[in-house]
C-alpha cells in the first residue's frame, strides 16, 4: 500500500510538472484561436525560439537563468507583436485553407532558420547548480528543477487568471472573445487588443518552452514535434477558454506519465485514445461551447 | 586543317587512355547528417575524413576513391532503402557504407544481395543483421558482444537488477543478451522498461526504477544526447544517491557525450569494445591525429572507430584488387580480414559469420585529469557475437 502510494506521489508529480508546461504553452493557443478565430499552428514556434534564446542569453551573454528566461519571454513577446501586424492581421479575415498555409509555411521557415542557427542536435538548457539535484519534501526527494517549474508555472498561472478576470483589459479580451462585433460596437480597439493578447500568448509560449526546455529538448523540428500536443491540449479544453486548457493539460500530462510508469508499453497511445474518447463524448471540448 | 583534325584525333585517344588508367571507385555512404540523431552521423564522417586524409598514399597508382555521401535523416528506413537503390542503380557504386541505425540497415540489406554489391556496416549493431544479406560485413559490435558479458560481470556484484532499453532493434538485443546471462549467474531481473526512442525526458521511466530499489540499473539507449538526457535524469531524480548502480553498453557513456555529462556519471560500469582513453599505443596515435584534425574540445568514439576500421578494411580490398572491385572477390578478402592494430586493439572479421570478433573491456567512468574518461579495467580477448554462437546463426 505504500510503495503504491509513494508511486501515486511520483506520477502526480511528474505528470504536473509536465501538464504545467503544457499548459504555459498552449493557452496563448487557445486564446488566440478562441478570441481571433485564427488557426495559428505556427504557435510551437514561439515556444521554440523562447528555448533557443535563454540559452543563447545564458551561454553567449552569460545572463543567469532568471533573468534569461524573462528576458527571452519578453524578447518574443515583442518580436510576435511585429509578426502580428506585419503579417498576421493581414489573414484574420482570410479562409482557414490561406491560415493553415501561412502558419505551416512560418513553421518551415523557422525550422530552417533554427537548423542555421543551432544545429540538428538537442540542446540542453545549462541549469544554475541551485536547480539540479533534489529538495527534499516531506520524506521523499523531488528533482529541483521540476520543483522550480511548477511553482513557477503555478505563479504564471494564477497571474493570469486574475489578470483576465479582474482587471479592465481581461474584462475586454472576456467581451471580445464572448460577441466580436458587440464590443467593437461599444467601442472597444479590437486590433489593438488582439495584438496585446497574441503578444501575451507568444510570451508565454516563449516561457514555457524555455521552462521545459529540460522536458521537451530543443530541436529545430520542436514546432512540428510539439504541435500535436498543443493542439490536443486545446481540443480537449475547448477554445476561448482558460480553464479548459488547465485541465487539458493537467489531463494529457498526469495520464501520459501514468501510462509511462505504469504501463510503458501503451506510452505511446494513451494521449491519442484519450483525445479520440473524449472529443466522441464532448465534441466541442470539455469546457468549450456549442458552435 | 589535315593536321588540326589529326591533332584532335590523338588529343581524344591520349584522353581515352587517360580514363582507362585513372581507376575510380565509387563508395556510397549512408549516413545521418540532420535530425536530431545527427551527432552520430558527423562522428562518422569525420573518421572517414580522416582516414582518407592520412592514408591517401597507401592507394595504388591511378586508383581513387570516390564518397557518395547520402542523408537518411535518422531512424528511417524506407528513406535508407530509396537512398540504396539511387546509389546501386544511378550512381552505380562499387561498395556500400555506413548506416548508423538498425532498421536502416535491415532495409538496405535485400538490395545488396540481388544486386551483389558488397555492404559494409560501419555501427548498426543487431546481431541477426549480417545473417540478411550474403554481402555484409560488420566492422562495428552486435549489442550481444556487450550486454552478454556485462551480465556475467554483474551477476557476480549484483542481485537484482533492472532493466531500461530503447524499444528497437538493439534495445530488444542488449535486453535478450544482459537477462539470459545475468540469470544464469543468480541474478533477479526485478523489472524491465522498453521506452521509445527518441525520448527526450526520461523521468517517468527512472521514478519507477527508483521506487522499485534494484541493486543496478542496466540500460541500453542510442549513444549521443539519448544517453546525455539519460544521464541528466539519473542525476536529477538522484538514482545514485538512493544506491542504485548504472551499468550498461558503453553506448551511455560515449567518450564524446561526456564532458556534457557534468559528474553524474562518475562510477557508471560499462562493457565496451572501445575507449578513447584506452592505453594502446595504436589508440594513442588515433586520439591525437583526430584532435589534430578536429580541435582539442572534440573526442572521437565508438562509432569513429567503426568508421575508421571500415575505412581500413575498404582501403585493403581496394588495394588487394588495384581498384577494379568485383563483389565475390570483395567478399572472400573480407571474410578473415585482421587487424591487429586497431585502435580498439585486435580486431578480425569472422569468415563463418562476417561479424566482427574483438577483445571487450569493462570500464569504470573515472575522473582522469580534468575530464572524465572510460577507464579500461578487465580485457575479455576476442569475443564473438554470442548470438550467434548460441543460437548457431550464419
Amino acid at each position: 500500500m505504500e510503495a503504491f502510494l509513494s508511486s501515486l506521489v511520483s506520477v502526480a508529480f511528474h505528470g504536473l510538472a509536465y501538464g504545467m508546461i503544457l499548459y504555459a504553452i498552449s493557452v496563448g493557443l487557445s486564446v488566440t484561436m478562441g478570441l481571433m478565430g485564427f488557426v495559428n499552428l505556427a504557435h510551437g514556434v514561439f515556444a521554440m525560439a523562447g528555448g533557443y534564446l535563454m540559452i543563447t542569453l545564458m551561454l553567449a551573454f552569460g545572463l543567469p537563468w532568471l533573468p534569461a528566461l524573462l528576458a527571452s519571454c519578453l524578447i518574443v513577446a515583442v518580436f510576435s507583436m511585429l509578426l502580428e501586424k506585419a503579417l498576421y492581421s493581414r489573414l484574420y479575415a482570410a479562409g482557414e485553407l490561406e491560415q493553415v498555409l501561412f502558419t505551416i509555411g512560418l513553421i518551415f521557415i523557422a525550422v530552417a532558420v533554427a537548423r542555421l542557427a543551432y544545429g540538428p542536435n538537442p540542446l540542453a538548457a545549462p541549469l544554475p547548480s541551485y536547480l539540479k539535484g533534489q529538495l527534499s519534501l516531506g520524506g521523499r526527494s523531488f528533482p529541483a528543477y521540476r520543483v522550480a517549474v511548477i511553482a513557477t508555472s503555478a505563479l504564471l498561472i494564477a497571474t493570469l487568471w486574475i489578470g483576465l478576470e479582474r482587471t479592465r483589459w481581461g474584462a475586454m479580451v472576456r467581451a471580445a472573445v464572448d460577441n466580436r462585433a458587440m464590443a467593437q460596437s461599444v467601442g472597444i480597439d479590437t486590433a489593438r487588443l488582439f495584438t496585446l493578447t497574441f503578444a501575451l500568448g507568444s510570451g508565454l509560449a516563449a516561457l514555457g518552452g524555455a521552462l521545459g526546455a529540460d522536458l521537451m529538448a530543443m530541436t529545430p523540428t520542436y514546432p512540428f514535434e510539439q504541435l500535436v500536443y498543443f493542439l490536443i491540449v486545446v481540443a480537449i479544453g475547448g477554445l476561448g477558454s482558460l480553464r479548459g486548457p488547465f485541465v487539458g493539460a493537467l489531463l494529457i500530462g498526469i495520464g501520459d506519465t501514468a501510462c509511462k510508469y505504469w504501463v510503458p508499453e501503451l506510452g505511446a497511445f494513451f494521449v491519442y485514445v484519450a483525445t479520440i474518447a473524449l472529443l466522441l463524448w464532448k465534441p466541442a471540448g470539455l469546457f468549450g461551447r456549442h458552435v | 586543317m589535315r593536321m588540326l583534325k589529326r591533332l584532335a584525333v590523338l588529343a581524344a585517344l591520349a584522353l581515352i587512355s587517360a580514363g582507362a588508367a585513372a581507376q575510380t571507385v565509387k563508395i556510397g555512404l549512408i549516413n545521418t547528417y540532420s535530425g536530431p540523431m545527427a551527432s552520430n552521423g558527423d562522428q562518422i564522417q569525420k573518421a572517414v575524413d580522416l582516414y582518407m586524409k592520412l592514408n591517401e598514399s597507401r592507394l595504388p597508382n591511378g586508383v581513387k576513391i570516390e564518397i557518395i555521401k547520402r542523408d537518411d535523416t535518422g531512424i528511417n528506413p524506407e528513406t535508407a532503402k530509396r537512398l540504396a537503390q539511387e546509389l546501386i542503380v544511378r550512381e552505380k557504386v562499387n561498395l556500400i557504407t555506413g548506416v548508423v541505425w538498425t532498421p536502416n540497415a535491415a532495409a538496405i540489406a535485400p538490395l545488396t544481395k540481388e544486386a551483389k554489391v558488397p555492404f559494409i556496416i560501419m555501427n548498426a549493431g543487431t546481431a541477426m543483421l549480417t545473417t540478411l544479406s550474403p554481402y555484409i560485413a560488420r566492422t562495428s559490435f552486435t549489442l550481444w558482444q556487450s550486454s552478454y558479458p556485462m551480465g556475467e560481470w554483474a551477476a557476480k556484484k549484483f542481485k537484482t537488477a533492472y532493466i531500461a532499453v530503447a524499444d528497437y532493434g538493439p534495445g530488444h538485443d542488449a535486453q535478450e543478451a544482459f537477462t539470459k546471462s545475468f540469470k544464469a549467474g543468480g541474478g533477479t531481473i526485478v523489472g524491465s522498461v522498453r521506452m521509445p526512442p527518441p525520448t527526450s525526458d526520461f523521468a517517468p521511466y527512472l521514478q519507477r526504477v527508483k521506487d522499485a530499489k534494484p541493486d543496478a540499473l542496466f540500460v541500453f539507449v542510442p549513444a549521443g544526447k539519448s544517453a546525455t538526457a539519460l544521464m541528466k535524469g539519473f542525476g536529477d531524480l538522484g538514482l545514485g544517491q538512493a544506491g542504485i548502480k548504472l551499468i550498461g553498453p558503453g553506448d551511455i557513456t560515449t567518450d564524446e557525450e561526456l564532458p556534457n555529462m557534468g559528474d553524474v556519471p562518475v562510477g557508471v560500469v560499462t562493457m565496451f569494445h572501445y575507449s578513447a582513453a584506452g592505453e594502446r599505443p595504436a589508440n594513442k596515435t588515433f586520439v591525437a591525429e583526430y584532435k589534430k584534425t578536429y580541435g582539442d574540445k572534440a573526442w572521437p568514439n565508438f562509432i569513429s572507430v567503426g568508421a575508421w576500421d571500415a575505412m581500413a578494411a575498404i582501403y585493403d580490398v581496394v588495394i588487394a584488387q588495384k581498384g577494379k572491385l568485383d563483389p565475390d572477390k570483395t567478399m572472400a578478402l573480407l571474410k578473415g580480414w585482421k587487424n591487429p592494430n586497431s585502435p580498439r586493439g585486435p580486431i578480425s572479421i569472422d569468415p563463418a559469420t562476417r561479424d566482427i570478433v574483438q577483445n571487450e573491456y569493462v570500464r569504470e567512468v573515472r575522473k582522469v585529469g580534468d575530464h572524465l574518461a572510460n577507464v579500461e579495467l578487465e580485457t575479455i580477448k576476442s569475443v564473438k557475437d554470442p548470438w550467434k554462437e548460441i543460437n548457431d546463426k550464419k
